[in-house]
């Protein structure tokens, strides 16, 4: 059920400050526990949760290419001179496939997709609140929830990896753009030396990184959408505090993974 | 015009409310509310703006919760059942929302098969779209099929929300002010949609409005709202020749002015 009625808000007459965070932080607790009870039970929504996925993509491809591009080709270029002090430009392949795959590729896809994506479903579900429709949806027997929530958040995880494995390959690109100008090194070479250097941890790290990151995204969007208060004025916030919210959640997320894959590197 | 008070034989309650009580923080909207609706009637809730006509009924489908008092919809205590005993429950009572509420990312034939499909499984692509078709022509705006809701003018985009809430075929609908931002004679269409609704579909309905022609025309009662209880209940005549003074101050702004 909605919670508009059982808002922080409503719950108490007049609670203080420090009860309504209490407050807050449970109502999120129940969204969370709500997502994973209604993603596990049937009726899916496989058609939507495609077609979420395809819009996701969709709306941030091109700026991921982009930047992951010329991240790849600042990055190789910035790195070179502190290797060739020691002859040791030879390592920029293995430096720059490291380097994307541990932690620029993920954090700069989060960041980005939480900025295009997270806006706009938190836009979305605020507009759909504010006009009634999701009240409409509810009235008609069907589980907004299900059909906008879980739907998005699934979707944002599963496209996150993806893409964040897309933005390796662009970085790729981008850094033998720039290595085979200055070393001539060739393709098959540069991503020979630079596959060679990444372990399977890496990959798992990245890959929970990139999971969290799509999760993060796609909930705190969606709870803000959902509860945003009623009015125009509600949408543009729930579409800022998505955006806000989900980029400080993705750099606490990135220190706590480093901290905690960093257990098994030694 | 049909100002028939059903007899008191048939008198099956559909919805049954006593003692209802609602507020939001300080302020109180319904205070000790009690409203029947009787199988087969439509009823209208006439009110001021802000008076607590929306809140009622969204009690009554369960967007609400009443802080004191019993809700009782077709045999159950709206407040007191499980969410899936409510959903259940809300395929038998439609809801028409003031503001029409369609989708608007999806089209009009969208709209329709949203409620549809997901309430409806069984049934197959052929009979989904047949029915589709059905209600729209029972609205009479099967035209619109394909097109967005941002196409279409208020009044239109009120009959698909209409249309929608039928496509599940409720034994009761609940409309909340169709008829309000309309022309006069986008108001009789809406009007008599609502009677044909009645006819054909054999639904009890409230249908809130402040709108008197409205009420005359649709209501087979009428009950009006006044700090957040029903002061004044039974046929239009009745209602309106009581000398009640708030029911003359409505009379007069509709049809004296
Ligand atoms: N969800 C809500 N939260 C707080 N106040 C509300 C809510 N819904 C309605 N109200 C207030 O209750 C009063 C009655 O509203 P409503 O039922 O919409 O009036 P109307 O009779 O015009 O439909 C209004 O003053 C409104 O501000
Ligand atoms: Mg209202």
């Amino acid at each position: 059920m909605k919670t508009s009625d059982h808002s922080p808000k409503s719950a108490i007459k007049q609670p203080g400050k420090i009860a309504v965070w209490f407050l807050t932080i449970y109502d999120i607790y129940r969204f969370i526990i709500r997502f994973f009870k209604e993603a596990l039970l049937p009726p899916y929504e496989f058609k939507e949760v495609m077609r979420q996925c395809y819009e996701i993509g969709y709306r941030s491809v091109l700026l991921i290419s982009t930047t992951g591009f010329i991240t790849g080709l600042v990055f190789t270029k910035q790195s070179r001179p502190s290797l060739s002090e020691f002859g040791a430009t030879s390592w920029l392949p293995s430096l720059v496939g490291i380097a994307l795959l541990r932690t620029l590729a993920p954090l700069l896809t989060g960041l980005i997709a939480a900025g295009k994506v997270g806006s706009s479903i938190g836009a979305e579900l605020g507009s759909m609140n504010v006009t009634e429709q999701i009240d409409a949806m509810e009235v008609s027997a069907t589980n907004p929830f299900k059909y906008l929530v879980v739907t998005r958040v699934l979707a944002a995880t599963i496209t996150m990896p993806i893409l964040a494995f897309y933005t390796v390959m662009i970085g790729m690109l981008g850094s033998l753009l720039n290595v085979s100008i200055n070393e001539g090194t060739s393709a098959s070479a540069f991503f020979q030396s630079s596959l060679e250097s990444i372990t399977f941890l890496d990959i798992t790290a990245s890959t929970t990184k990139a999971i969290l990151f799509g999760f993060t995204i796609g909930m705190v969007g969606c709870y803000q959408g959902y509860n945003s208060s009623k009015g125009t004025e509600g949408v543009g916030k729930a579409a800022n505090a998505s955006v806000v919210i989900a980029m400080f959640l993705i750099f606490v997320e990135e220190v706590v993974c480093v901290q905690f894959f960093s257990f098994f590197i030694t | 015009m049909q100002q028939k008070e059903l007899t008191d034989t048939n008198r099956e309650k559909v919805i049954e409310i006593k003692g209802l009580n609602k507020s939001f923080g300080d302020m109180k909207v319904l205070s000790s509310a009690n409203l029947d609706l009787i199988k087969g009637e439509n009823l209208v809730v006439l009110g001021k703006s802000g008076s607590g006509k929306s809140v009622l009924i969204k009690i009554i489908i369960g967007l609400l919760k009443p802080d004191i008092g019993m809700v009782n919809v077709l045999g159950k205590t709206v407040d007191q059942i499980t969410y899936k005993e409510l959903l259940k429950l809300r395929l038998r009572v439609g809801f028409s929302f003031q503001s029409s509420a369609l989708y608007d990312s999806m089209t009009v034939k969208q709209n329709l098969e949203f409620p549809l499909i997901r309430n409806q499984r069984s049934l197959t692509k052929l009979e989904t779209e047949k029915r589709i078709d059905e209600m729209l022509d029972a609205v009479g705006l099967l035209k619109t099929l394909n097109q967005m809701p941002s196409e279409l003018s208020g009044g239109q985009r009120k009959r698909i929300g209409i249309a929608r809430t039928l496509i599940l075929q409720p034994e009761i609908m609940l409309y909340d002010e169709p008829s309000a931002g309309l022309d006069p004679i986008t108001c009789i269409e809406i009007n008599k949609l609502i009677n044909d609704v009645q006819e054909r579909f054999h639904t009890s309905a409230i249908i809130i409005t402040h709108d008197l022609t409205c009420a005359k025309e649709v209501g087979n009662r009428i009950a009006m709202l006044v700090d957040g209880h029903f002061e004044r209940q039974g046929t239009f005549e009745k209602v309106f020749n009581s000398g009640d003074e708030q029911a003359q101050a409505f009379y007069n702004y509709n049809f004296i002015q």
